[in-house]
């Protein structure tokens, strides 16, 4: 009774160790299957993004196709034309990306300089209160929907113009009031990316400037600017790249239909390409009709326009920028 | 000799000091440009907001069809009873009667209302006996009269009189700042003008704009089903864009190995987020809206939702790996250490200390949708939608697309209530910022200490 009972306890430790070197070989080689199932989940999450692309590349291709292929126009004919007059089939890109090149124009007109000063003033001359004090409004300025920019420029930019430069050169509608406002809205883009860049600047190198005479202002100018250009240049890309891309504003300020001028008139009504889409699409529109590929084909070009812009951007910041230990 | 080219090199003290002068002034002129630019970029933020309060508010001229003391004596609807909101309509719009009772009462099809048994078609509704059997065309005045006293509450009946009785209609609507710093003005042009209109101080932001769907009529117009269709599609947006976007940026922070592919979705996703906001509603209009219309039902509010969400998916996805790639490498390795495995340390260590970050970067992503236009003007939202949204597959409207269409219309009246739909908007904004911006420093906080 008593061996048996010690044979058992003997037997049973002895399977206790089999059970666990068993225990360890197939905690070892047991296949983590919920494990591998999030996995693969989170990697579709991350492949999301690229059908993203795919199908944006997918639709706007197709669409053009059919719209290239319709026997109404050439790539030639929408590449070079000067006339956008869905009506009589006229489809020529060029009153479109004009006026989309001159509100862009008159953005940067506004927002480089503006933005560029705010942020050397940011970074270099306002002391670090001040600097978390104003911070916040530019990020409620970069905050603001563009529909209100539109409604501002409508409201307030445009009369004032108007009675600026008197009420019959300037139309009700116009590109420059557009342009302008536009400009405020990509300010604070421009003026954080660019304070980013300035503040990574070394304080070594300020100091060696110093150290040598420099001024501020030449220290400024002649060490830190160009120590931060591949920033600023970067800044400045992507600011035209939302102003080539912003709707709101245009679609409310700018005006309907498209207007060749030359040379540019800033003060006529005038419709960009993104106006355009937002004008066609948000009426009653069939969806096979060649006014509805014709979207297509102007969301494309804007497509490879803002493509090659962000693309440019990341390759000047890449390629220019000096890294400091 | 060559001590001496030197030397000319330099300049004697005088110059040098005079150039100094003209170095440090050149300094001096610059900075104010520099800081001139920053007080610029802020008189415009106030400019902004100036306008958008100047137009909200502000003295209107309103003629109506029947003058409010005409109807009670006190100037205000709210001390009448249901009787005698009632005997009002009855005097004035006794033909309407019928009108109203279908609008607010009738449950069944327009087409088959007037055959059927009040009964049956005003089921739910307080009917008097002697009246079931009867069809909607046999009732009497009285009767009609009866059912509305019975039946609407006080202020569905107001809002009835305020409409149909006395109808007002606003002559000219002036602005804050002329209310308040030019009332001469404006009394000499309301004397002169509308000798017959009423003048008084209109905010056209009320609980009323709030709460009343869209209307042609400026006046009546408000706000409701816009609203609720913003919080609708935003809902449907962070439902998809939430737990997808968090999941990519654990894959690309936790488990991505540096290969082509990996390097690729990365890079993609930086593209991404620099794609024009229009672009993205030509992907929804052809896609969503018009080759899965079996499944999103056309212009619906899942269509606007997936739109958006793919619209705000880069930026989640950038913001949430920000916050993953602050979280320290000791307590990943620890919890490896202790036998957890990848994903109960993921799940149980990273993801709790990453969460602060990841909620903040996900309500600014959620604050861009709020106030994103284009792509919903291009999806189609629709125009005229007066009916509150049911449910995903409804048409809708949202607080955006009604501010476009109302400041796109040139009469006066609809830029007045543009302006309060806007005090709305930016109120909804600056306070789910407010919340990103608390997160952000209690998340700070609790990292410090």
């Amino acid at each position: 009774m008593q061996s048996q009972i010690e044979a058992g306890r003997e037997s049973g430790i002895i399977n206790d160790a089999v059970a666990t070197r068993r225990a360890q070989t197939t905690l070892f080689k047991k296949p983590h299957l919920g494990e591998d199932a999030i996995r693969a989940f989170l990697f579709f999450c991350g492949l999301l993004s690229i059908f993203t692309t795919i199908g944006i590349l997918f639709v706007l291709g197709q669409e053009s196709l059919l719209f290239f292929t319709s026997g109404v126009v050439d790539i030639g004919e929408f590449i070079s034309g000067i006339k956008w007059q869905p009506q009589v089939g006229e489809f020529g890109i060029l009153p479109l990306l004009q006026s989309t090149l001159m509100t862009s124009f008159m953005a940067m007109l506004v927002a480089l300089p503006l933005g560029l000063g705010a942020a050397i003033y940011l970074a270099e001359y306002a002391p670090p209160r001040v600097r978390s004090g104003f911070k916040p409004i530019l990020e409620v300025l970069a905050g603001i929907p563009t529909v209100v920019y539109g409604y501002f420029a409508l409201t307030f930019m445009t009369p004032l113009l108007r009675s600026i430069f008197g009420q019959d050169a300037v139309q009700i509608y116009n590109t420059a009031s557009a342009g302008l406002v536009m400009g405020i809205m990509i300010l604070p883009t421009i003026a954080s990316m660019s304070e980013d860049a300035l503040s990574a600047v070394p304080r070594a190198l300020r100091e060696a400037s110093y150290g040598l005479g420099a001024t501020k202002f030449e220290t400024i100018t002649k060490v830190i600017l160009p120590a931060a250009l591949s920033g600023i240049l970067a800044a400045t890309i992507i600011g035209i790249s939302r102003a080539v891309g912003e709707t709101m504003i245009v679609a409310l300020a700018a005006g309907a239909g498209s207007n060749f001028t030359f040379p540019p008139n800033f003060f006529v009504a005038a419709e960009t390409m993104t106006g355009h889409i937002a004008r066609i699409s948000g009426g009653d529109i069939s969806y096979d009709s060649i006014d509805y590929n014709s979207l297509f084909a102007i969301g494309l070009t804007l497509f490879f326009i803002t493509f090659g812009l962000n693309l440019l951007s990341q390759w000047i910041s890449r390629r220019f920028r000096e890294v400091y230990q | 000799m060559s001590a001496e080219t030197r030397r000319s090199h330099m300049p004697n003290e005088d110059t040098f000091k005079q150039r100094l002068q003209r170095r440090n002034l050149r300094g001096g002129v610059w900075s104010r440009f520099f800081s001139l630019s920053l007080i610029i970029a802020i008189l415009a933020l106030f400019a902004l907001f100036f306008n958008i309060v100047n137009q909200a508010f502000g003295y209107a001229a309103s003629v109506s069809d029947v003058n409010i003391t005409e109807l009670t004596p006190s100037g205000d609807l709210g001390t009448l009873s249901n009787d005698e909101l009632v005997a009002i309509l009855t005097q004035y719009q006794e033909r309407r009667l019928a009108v109203y009772i279908r609008d607010n009462l009738s449950r069944v099809d327009n087409s088959v209302y007037s055959t059927l048994p009040i009964s049956e078609s005003l089921t739910g509704s307080n009917i008097p006996e002697a009246l079931a059997t009867l069809s909607a065309g046999q009732l009497t005045t009285e009767n009609r009269a009866a059912l509305l006293v019975n039946n609407l509450s006080q202020d569905q009946l107001i809002d009835l009189v305020q409409s149909d009785v006395i109808g007002e209609d606003i002559l000219e609507a002036w602005s804050l700042s002329d209310s308040l710093f030019n009332k001469e003005m404006i009394d000499a042009t309301v004397a002169e003008e509308y000798p017959e209109a009423r003048l008084y101080f209109r905010s056209w932001l009320s609980f009323d704009f709030l709460t009343s769907p869209g209307s042609s009529d400026p006046i009546q117009a408000g706000i409701r089903t816009a609203l609720l269709g913003t919080i609708w599609v935003v809902g449907i947006t962070i439902l998809f864009a939430f737990p997808i976007g968090v999941g990519a940026a654990i894959y690309l922070e936790e488990y991505a190995v540096q290969n082509r592919l990996n390097r690729l979705i990365e890079t993609n996703i930086r593209n991404l987020a620099g794609v024009p906001s229009i672009i993205y509603g030509l992907l929804g209009l052809a896609i969503l809206v018009r080759s899965l219309s079996g499944v999103t039902g056309g212009r619906t509010i899942l269509s606007a939702g997936l739109t958006l969400a793919l619209l705000i998916l880069p930026v989640i996805i950038i913001n949430s790996q920000e916050a993953l790639r602050a979280v320290p490498s000791s307590i990943r390795e620890a919890s490896l250490g202790l036998g957890a495995t990848k994903w109960q340390t993921i799940w149980k260590q990273v993801l709790p200390s990453a969460m602060p970050g990841v909620l903040t970067g996900t309500i600014l992503a959620l604050s861009r949708a709020v106030g994103e236009t284009a792509p919903l003007v291009v999806i189609g939202a629709s125009t005229f939608i007066v009916s509150d949204p049911s449910g995903p597959l409804s048409q809708f409207t949202a607080l955006p697309i009604q501010i476009y269409q109302w400041t796109a219309r040139p009469q006066a009246e609809y830029r007045d209530i543009a302006a309060a739909a806007i005090i709305v908007l930016m109120v909804l904004l600056l306070s789910l910022n407010a919340t990103a911006i608390i997160l952000r420093q209690r998340f700070r906080k609790s990292l410090q200490g």
